[in-house]
């Protein structure tokens, strides 16, 4: 038994789990508008959150495939548990390559606007952004297969 | 023919966008019938002495569902004997979510000792005229039916004690003391409701 706990204690700390970063609406915003040439994709999701698990690997395959896009995987965790351990563990336990943020952020209703006016809050939710022109693609609800890049090929093509 | 064509043309637009769905502040909420956990049917009608609804967008299987449970279930304690009523409706595609099923709802309004119908949406009709999109979404009505106020219940999911603002219990209040409500729409993180496939 003790040295099953002494395992968890070691997969729980940060010899094992990837860091995540936790950042403010500010960083996120700076991270949005200077994205350089790249295509931005943004998914906003949460541990908790079913449909949003179902789609990560559609955000995975793009990081890994379309070396023009950049997938940033924005966890929501922090409005119901501020603690960042159940994030770290889930990012380790899908071994995501996708850089992670976590939004330490209270009272939404300041900044879900700010993110997208489209937005009600409700999770999954993508945006996708072309700094360059500053077109933008938003999506409310879980992905279909094959949406992820249509949205891309829209923002580009605008 | 000339006006069948421009109204097929309208409505295609108008599902192609999504987020203009549903009612804005001021819009009268049509009524609906839907199925009580008892199993009989419900109306906003049958209530014919309400001063108003609290009719809340809910599940039972969303965190944010459980996070404000009891305080959805403290909310009918307070307003149903001063006329506003909570009318909970579960939307959510019970095979997205199984969760959500009818007879799982019955068990919890059962559990919980709900004292409110909890009704299931099960065409998804109702929550789609109401415009909601995630769970909880709250929608406090006046008699007439005219949307007050739509939104969160409060501004803090994690911790009611440190809540600073009560969105539907201030809208409640303004209407109970024949006053304008001053914050109608507010946001927040939560559950996207599960949609059936198109």
């Amino acid at each position: 038994m003790r040295p099953l706990i002494f395992f968890f204690l070691l997969c729980s700390s940060s010899v094992f789990s990837q860091s995540v970063e936790s950042v403010k609406l500010v960083d996120l915003q700076k991270i949005i508008h200077g994205a350089g040439d790249r295509v931005l994709v943004i998914n906003f999701w949460a541990t908790w959150c079913a449909p949003c698990i179902k789609e990560i690997p559609y955000f995975e395959k793009l990081n890994t495939d379309d070396k023009n896009a950049e997938v940033i995987l924005v966890s929501m965790d922090h409005d119901l548990d501020p603690n960042t351990d159940k994030v770290n563990r889930f990012v380790t336990r899908k071994k995501i390559k996708s850089r992670v943020l976590v939004l330490t952020e209270s009272d939404p209703n300041s900044w879900i606007d700010k993110i997208d006016k489209r937005w009600s809050g409700a999770l999954p939710a993508t945006l996708v952004v072309n700094s360059k022109t500053g077109k933008r693609e938003f999506i409310q609800g879980e992905l279909g297969e094959g949406e992820l890049e249509k949205l891309i090929a829209k923002v580009k093509n605008q | 023919m000339k006006t069948t064509f421009l109204i097929m043309l309208f409505a295609l637009l108008w599902a192609g966008s999504p987020a203009k769905e549903g009612y804005e502040i001021g819009d009268t909420a049509a009524d609906f019938k839907l199925k009580n956990v008892d199993g009989k049917m419900v109306s906003l009608a049958d209530f014919k002495d309400a001063k108003g609804f609290i009719v809340v967008f809910d599940c039972n299987t969303c965190p944010y569902s459980k996070a404000y449970n009891e305080r959805i279930i403290a909310l009918n304690k307070k307003y149903a004997s001063l006329g506003f009523p909570v009318i909970a409706i579960n939307p959510n595609d019970p095979a997205q979510s199984r969760g959500d099923s009818f007879d799982e709802m019955v068990k919890v309004a059962k559990k919980k000792g709900y004292d409110f119908p909890y009704l299931v949406d099960e065409s998804q009709s109702v929550a789609k005229s109401f415009g909601a999109t995630n769970t909880p979404h709250a929608f406090v009505l006046t008699k007439e039916l005219k949307v007050a106020y739509i939104g969160a219940i409060d501004d803090n999911a994690r911790k009611p004690q440190e809540a600073t603002k009560h969105y539907v219990e201030d809208a409640v209040n303004a209407l109970l003391a024949g006053k304008p409500v001053t914050t109608t729409k507010v946001k927040a993180i939560g559950c996207g409701i599960k949609w059936k496939n198109a």
